[in-house]
């Protein structure tokens, strides 16, 4: 049958009225695959942002999430090595796994006393070569989700990174270049000469320390920690560099440093533990295996760990997804309600305008199917012609905004990142949208389709 | 093709519209026998009730009561799809108004009804063009519909009706919305077909001059068969 032929050229019958139709369908695509690509990209940026940061998994003692945080000494690791080992030389989890590594979370107090400033910050104790090697992860090739090196050496044991807000909070602008920030003028007013003191007192006690001070031209913090036992401890950090991380909370007292340091300032002289150690997939759909098979292995070793993904990390991660799918779903439902509305008076005007045609052909021996197929196949024409404009205009749209350049600052953001829309990131994403538009246009065709096709011969014959 | 030689065999049939909340007796009580491959014209005023004859005729309406056998199938036995087949395979259409299908040519006009009974794609090329000839359309065939003059246009349609080889072709005052010359040419042009085809034609008309083209007459009004002044049954 010369169905599709027929259909094709019915559409054009009254052109305008189909190029408005198709257009409508048109909008729809452009709307929900640029706005659906920039959720897409929101989506696995952040997720890339979040693994190479803090890997997919970590493992803790059992409690460290809900309660190690008033006191990471008490939910410390031992023997952290062999846990690492029991997990890279597992047969299955060798495949999956990309880096096994250390982190010791510290809580304290960060002074520099050149400049008479203080306050408390939150420091992570990584081994900086697999730390930076983390920063590599972008199994979804996102060009702007390129991290730099985190300024961190193995070989440097007392070197650290801090925050963007904390170098500029501990007056470090002018030591350590950093644009867009500079240093406060000291307020004599407000400064405690007393707290100082006592601090400094604090630092004289570890002579050790106090020796390297003169040779590094690095600026230094003091970081302050009470060591497992209570007792206070105070070692000096040269800065190596800030870094933005992103959220103003974490900025403003983030501070990282070599494992080894923070296991000094944590645990003194004593056993050397860690906070968790981090694991980082070479694949985020690889979760629940991993999670599996490391349940299996901590069951047969009698280790009471439990394993936290990034998503329970990061609860801004799923809040932030939650928001923009929201919208996303309010959007396309929208854009779907219009392109039905459009097909339905569309079709419709179609029937009435064909109604002595409907009777001809049917009195030819065309079956009410064959009209059925007829008004459905027109539907579906006028939905792929829309679907596939609309997704080639959507398509040159996105590289355009992908390359102008534009920025915008997401929630809880302290600087704007680039405006990016990634169509092709989820590859199901744009033929789903696309068989989706043709579907409902399908559909919005079916109700004048079954009325052509009901009609009593006689009475579209007589139709004027 | 009917044992007995008729192409169309009816008993008592009547047929009832309701308009609005009355019933309009369209048909009352029609027995009558068309012979095959005979030129038979239904003759009548207007209102008479000749196209509602013709529909019952052409299977795309049933009667109120009655029975009746077209080329041979008793209609009250077929479902609605049967009915469409029975019609793509059998009946031939030429409507007052041409009817055909704006956005096709003339030959694919002529084309479409082979599409119907899904005739081979060589065999069906044969058959249109042979058609198109005989009705005199060959340079016309790739025009559409609003390219051809009114009589140009029953012309395909006539091909239309015959292409497939119809046992039964109904014709529905083909004439009325043409000039008496171009009438004359279409009648002349029918019965040439009809004969040559050797097909049962059955058209309508109120025009009382074309009973002189017709091998029987059958004459209708206020919807009762009247008359049949050629040989028919009533």
């Amino acid at each position: 049958m010369k169905t599709l032929s027929i259909a094709f050229r019915n559409i054009f019958r009254n052109a305008r009225r189909s190029i408005m139709t198709v257009l409508a369908i048109a909008v729809s695509a452009i709307s929900i695959l640029l706005f659906g690509g920039f959720v897409s990209a929101i989506i696995y940026g952040l997720e890339t942002g979040i693994v190479q940061g803090t890997g997919h998994l970590q493992i803790y003692q059992k409690g460290f999430f809900d309660y190690g945080s008033g006191n990471p000494a008490a939910y410390g690791i031992s023997h952290y090595e062999d846990v690492i080992k029991y997990i890279t030389e597992d047969p299955q989890l060798n495949q999956l796994v990309e880096i096994a590594t250390p982190v010791l979370r510290i809580y304290g107090i960060a002074g520099n006393f050149a400049a008479d400033t203080s306050k408390t910050f939150f420091g992570l104790g990584m081994v900086p070569s697999e730390r930076d090697k983390m920063r590599n992860w972008n199994d979804y090739n996102l060009k702007e989700n390129r991290r730099p090196e985190l300024g961190l050496f193995d070989s440097d044991t007392e070197g650290g990174v801090v925050g963007y807000g904390m170098a500029r909070m501990l007056q470090l602008c002018d030591a350590l270049h950093l644009e867009n920030c500079t240093d406060k003028a000291p307020d004599t007013a407000a400064s405690s000469a007393p707290a100082g003191e006592d601090f400094s007192s604090l630092i004289a006690l570890d002579a050790e320390e106090q020796s390297k001070a003169p040779e590094d031209k690095r600026p230094k913090l003091d970081l302050l920690a009470a060591t497992v036992s209570g007792a206070p401890n105070v070692l000096t950090l040269f800065v190596n560099k800030a870094e933005n991380r992103g959220i103003k909370e974490v900025d403003d007292s983030f501070v990282a440093m070599h494992l080894s340091f923070a296991q000094r300032l944590l645990y003194g002289k004593g056993e050397k533990k860690v906070s968790g150690i981090v694991l980082q997939l070479k694949h985020t759909k690889d979760i629940p295996v991993v999670e599996k098979r490391l349940a299996e292995i901590f069951s047969a070793r009698n280790l009471n760990f439990e394993v936290k993904d990034f998503k329970q990390l990061s609860p801004m991660y799923g809040q932030t997804i939650s928001m923009f799918i929201s919208i996303f779903t309010f959007l396309a439902l929208i854009m779907g309600v219009i392109v039905l509305f459009t097909i339905v008076n569309t079709m419709s005007m179609c029937v009435m305008e064909r109604v002595n045609e409907i009777g001809t052909v049917r009195a030819l021996g065309v079956r009410r199917s064959g009209v059925l197929r007829l008004f459905l196949t027109e539907g579906c024409l006028m939905g792929v012609l829309g679907a596939t404009f609309g997704s080639l205009i959507a398509v040159v749209a996105a590289l355009l905004i992908n390359t102008s350049g534009m920025t915008w600052t997401p929630p809880n953001y302290v600087q704007p990142v680039f405006l990016t829309i990634r169509v092709f990131v989820n590859p199901a994403f744009l033929p789903v949208t696309w068989l989706v538009l043709i579907l409902l246009a399908v559909m919005s065709s079916f109700i004048p389709a079954r009325k052509a096709a009901r009609m009593m011969i006689v009475d579209a014959l007589r139709h004027v | 093709m009917n044992q007995n030689g008729f192409a169309v065999r009816m008993v008592e049939v009547s047929k009832n519209y309701l308009m609005g909340k009355v019933e309009v007796q369209a048909l009352r009580s029609i027995t009558l026998d068309v012979p095959t491959k005979k030129f038979n014209v239904i003759i009548g005023p207007s209102g008479s009730g000749k196209t509602t004859l013709l529909n019952l005729i052409g299977c795309i309406d049933a009667p109120s009561s009655g029975s009746m056998e077209i080329c041979g199938s008793d209609m009250a036995m077929l479902s609605d799809d049967e009915s469409s087949d029975f019609r793509a395979r059998n009946i031939g259409f030429i409507f007052q108004n041409f009817n055909l299908m704006p956005v096709l040519s003339a030959y694919e006009n002529v084309e479409y009804p082979l599409l119907l009974t899904r005739t081979s794609g060589k065999e069906r090329k044969e058959r249109v063009l042979q058609m198109i000839e005989a009705v005199g359309l060959g340079g016309h065939k790739h025009h559409r519909p609003n390219e051809l003059s009114g009589g140009q246009r029953q012309r395909v349609a006539i091909a239309r009706a015959l292409v497939k080889g119809p046992q039964l072709v109904l014709a529905d005052e083909p004439t009325a919305n043409l000039d008496s010359k171009t009438g004359q040419g279409i009648i002349d042009l029918m019965r040439e077909m009809q004969v040559k085809n050797h097909t049962t034609f059955i058209f309508s008309s109120h025009d009382k001059q074309i009973m002189d083209h017709a091998d029987n007459v059958f004459a209708i009004r206020d919807g009762e068969l009247v008359n049949d002044n050629k040989g028919g049954l009533s």
